[in-house]
This record gives C-alpha cells, structure tokens and sequence, in this order.
C-alpha cells in the first residue's frame, strides 16, 4: 500500500515568488522561408535600379533586364543550346567516368589493406594539384579534340569522389560490421547492405563537391581550348565586350549549378530519408 | 549444445586482459559474467562468439546445433547495432538473406520473431523512428529469427532506462522460460545478473580471472515471487563485496588512464 503525502495547494506557497529568467534564447539559428528569396529579389531591384539611372557603366554591369534579354536572344537563336549540350556532354562524360573510378578506388581503399597503403599515398600526392594544369599534357597525350578536357574534369571528379568514398566507408560504424559478421553474412553481402549504405551519406556530400569541381573544370578547359561550351561562350563575349552575353553565360552556369545541387538534394531525400 | 571457453588468455598489445579462463555453459543454461570495469567481460564475449581470436586458449562447442538452427551462437548487442536505413522487418531479415530459407519459410520466421517481442505491429518504422527499448527488442527479434542455440548478450539492457530495463528484462526471462535456449549475459548490474542467471562468473580486476563462479539456487520462475527477493538481494551483496573492492581500484586505474 502506498502511503500518499498530501496534496497541498500551489497557489499557497507563492507569496513573495518571482519568475525564474529565461536564459535560454539564441543559438537555434533557422533559415526563413522567404527571407533569400526577398534579399535576392532587392539586390537585383537595386542593381538594376543603378543600371537604368545611369550610375554604373552598362559596359561594365549591364542591367539584369539587359541579361536576360541577352539569354532569351541566346535561346531564340539556338546558341545557347548549342553552347549548353557541349558543357553537359563534356561535364556529364567527365563526371561519369571520374565517379565510376573513384567510387572502385575508393572503395579498393576503404577495404584493403594493400590498397589503402597504395592509394592514399598517390592520391595525397596528386590530390592538391590543379587538375586544370594537367590540360596541356592531356592534350598532348589525347589529341585536341574532347578527350583532354573530358579527362581533366574525370581527373578532379576522381580524387574528390575517391576520398569522399573511403572516408564514407570508414566512417561506417563497425559495430554494424561486427554484427552481420556475428550471423555470418559474406563478405560481398556486408559490403552491399551495409558499407554501401552507410557510406552513401559521405558519397553524395562528395557528388556536390564534384559537381562543382566539374563545372568549374568545364569551363576553365572550354576557355583553353573550345569553340563551342559556356565556357568558351564567355571567353569570347569577354573578347568582344559584350558583357551582357558574359554575364549571361555566367548566369546560366548559375542555374546549372543550381539545377545540379537540386538533383543532388531529390537524390539525398530518396536514398537517405532514413535519417 | 555447450559452449566451452576453454583456459582462453587474451592481451591487447602489451595490455594482459584476460588469464585463463575456463567455464562451461550448459545446453539451456543462461550463465551471467559480472567483474569490475575493464576486466575483460566484452571481450571474452567477442572470442566466445568468434568476433575475436584470443591470444591463447579457445573457446569450443559441443554437441549438435538444435534442429534449424541457423546461427547457434547470435550476439544481442548494448547499442541494439541496427541498421539504420532499414525498417525493423528488413533488420530482422537482414540475418536470413544469406541463408538457405525461401521466401515463404523466411517470412513465416519474421512474423514469428515479431510476434514474440511485440513489434508485429512497428515492422514498417524505422530504427530512429523506436524508442531505445524498441530497439532492443528489435534486436532481440533479429537474434530470435536465426534459432540461437546460445544467445551471446552484451550489456544488452545497460543503455535503456530502468524502466524500460524492468520491462525487457521481463521479455528475457520469458523468452528464456522454456531452456531452449541458453545465455552468455555480460553485465556489470548484479541485480540483472542474479535474475537472470543460473550461474554467474564472477571475474577479478584486470587481467580478468575466473574469481568465482556462483550457482542461484532457485529457478527463475521461483524468483519472481516475493519471498524470493531476500535471498537474491543476500546474493547479490555477497557478489558486490567480491567485487567491491576491485571495483573501486578499477575505477581509479580507468580515471587514471
């Protein structure tokens, strides 16, 4: 039997109470909803604003009105399509054939011994060089046709894609490991069901790291060496000083991005939602 | 089936971690190790269960697996070891993928291990979806789907609330009930141990040594009954002053470490 202490009534006991202070505001930082949309929308306003009351030089920054009028000439006339298909012929070839080798090297290295010894030592070693001065011994070795450029964009996809896949691999938690081994699960059925997916988060933070390696490789090689690809669009719109059709280039490699770190976050959302 | 650790000595590096322990646990038996903090419970646990070659001894069977068995010695993890992408139908099968059973046969063991820890109705959640008991009984249900012989617990109860502990340690003792099964239980909670176990190996201070091996006189079900708790509580306070002792200067060598 439980012996039950009274209950006595709150409201007896606060005479001369105060509120305790809170003291646990901040720190909880939350992007709002609307808020870049709108910081965005004001920056352009104020740009363009400066652009038709003649404070800057429509030479230098044309007015975004003037961009886009430049984009939609571009699309009307067929160029920027033309320009586009080559850059994502070029991105997606490089992007591929670099994620596809980094993927295997990278998992060589997350699970043996011989190749972790090996690997890591040439990747630290290759890793920090610009893969874009790599181009000049590329085309040497592969001609002057797309060959070059689609292996030095698959050269900076691969370091990238090889690190992020070894450490996603190592960062799997053992216990996991050590469980499907305690129910003699195969070896090609572990890594499967379990290294793959534990690893996928660290891949595809290593997929945006690399789209973005791959944009900016694309269009360093198409303005070395490409009459066609956004790249070499903006190079020579820069040449002639037409900044509109520059910045327009710039903008659509804007959007690409954007478009690329999309994909990414649908794919994230559907392999990773159990997180 | 028995599972014989048999004179197994064990170091890490130059680290002695365990010295020649011996014990046999018994078809249907539930046999608990307790010890002080760092003398070797876990990892006399992972050479008896195969995760880790010991340095010098081995650990044995004897006797047949029971019919169908399909892993007789399945480990029950302290931190569950779910797999977090899957749902807790697909981590219960994830033992059975490999194995010989068909479809139908597999699904028949997946809704029988679901039905006796109670999560029939939780087989679609996720792992992060479950509260830490859930979990556990999850793990539970994966180990029950591959018919251990011997269940091989880590401190399976010691990341859980006392209440939730209370609850599952009620789902063990049931699950139990009927000595199909036995039981490695490492813990350091002697109140889990004495519950529990038919016989409790208590180890020293590092290098773990068999220090003493205490049989409970009673069946499990008789410790259920009120009467019973005197005795067990004696027991339990004559394994705390076997331990005590090295328990403090255990706790002081880790602080120190």
């Amino acid at each position: 039997m439980l012996d039950r202490a009274p209950q006595g009534t709150q409201d007896e006991d606060k005479a001369g109470s105060r509120p305790v202070a809170f003291r646990g505001a901040g720190f909880t930082p939350s992007a709002g909803r609307y808020s870049g949309w709108i910081a965005l929308a004001l920056v352009i306003a104020f740009w363009q604003l400066a652009g038709s009351a003649g404070w800057v030089n429509a030479l230098f920054l044309p007015p975004p009105s003037a961009i886009a009028a430049a984009i939609y000439k571009l699309a009307l006339s067929g160029a920027l399509w033309q320009h586009l298909s080559w850059s994502v012929m070029r991105i997606g070839s490089g992007w591929i054939l670099g994620t596809v080798a980094g993927v295997i090297v990278g998992f060589g290295i997350g699970l043996s011994t011989l190749a972790r010894g090996i690997g890591i030592t040439f990747i630290s070693a290759l890793f920090p060089i610009p893969k874009i001065a790599l181009l000049p011994l590329l085309i040497l070795w592969l001609g002057i046709g797309e060959e070059p450029k689609i292996a030095t964009i698959a050269l900076g996809v691969f370091f990238s894609t090889a690190i992020s896949v070894y450490s996603g691999v190592d960062a799997v938690p053992r216990n996991l490991i050590r469980m499907a081994q305690s129910f003699n699960v195969p070896f090609h059925l572990i890594v499967r069901r379990v290294i793959w997916p534990g690893a996928l988060p660290s891949i595809l933070a290593g997929f945006r790291i690399t789209a973005s390696v791959a944009l900016l490789l694309v269009v360093s090689a198409e303005m070395i060496g490409a009459q066609y690809g956004i790249g070499a669009f903006v190079l020579q719109a820069g040449n002639l000083m037409q900044t509109d059709q520059l910045l327009a280039g710039v903008v659509i490699l804007s959007v690409f991005g954007l478009v690329v770190g999309k994909g990414i976050n649908l794919l994230e959302a559907r392999l990773l939602h159990w997180r | 089936m028995d599972l014989i650790a048999d004179h197994i000595s064990h170091r890490f590096g130059t680290l002695d971690v365990l010295d020649n322990v011996s014990f046999t646990v018994r078809a249907g038996e539930v046999v608990a190790i307790v010890g002080p903090s760092g003398c070797g419970k876990s990892t006399l646990l992972s050479i008896l269960g195969g995760l880790l070659r010991s340095s010098e001894g081995q650990a044995e069977l004897r006797g047949a697996p029971p019919a169908g068995s399909l892993n007789p010695l399945t480990f029950v993890f302290q931190d569950f070891a779910l797999l977090p992408w899957c749902t807790v139908e697909a981590n219960v099968e994830f033992p059975l993928v490999h194995t010989a059973l068909g479809i139908s046969e597999r699904r028949a063991v997946i809704d029988d291990a679901l039905r006796r820890t109670g999560l029939t109705d939780f087989r679609g959640a996720y792992p992060k979806q479950l509260s830490g008991g859930m979990r556990q009984r999850v793990g539970i249900a994966r180990a029950l789907a591959v018919r251990p012989a011997i269940l091989l617990m880590d401190e399976p109860l010691s990341a859980l609330d006392s209440q939730t502990r209370e609850l599952l340690m009620e789902d063990f003792i049931r699950l139990l009930a009927d000595g199909s099964m036995g039981a490695v239980y490492v813990t350091h909670n002697l109140e889990e141990a004495v519950r529990l176990a038919d016989r409790i190996v208590v180890l020293s201070r590092r290098p773990g040594r068999v220090r003493e091996v205490v049989t409970i006189p009673m069946t499990r079900d008789e410790r259920g009954d009120i009467n019973a708790r005197g005795k067990l509580l004696a027991i339990q306070n004559d394994l705390w002053s076997l331990i005590r002792e090295e328990a403090i200067d255990a706790e002081r060598e880790v602080q120190h470490a």
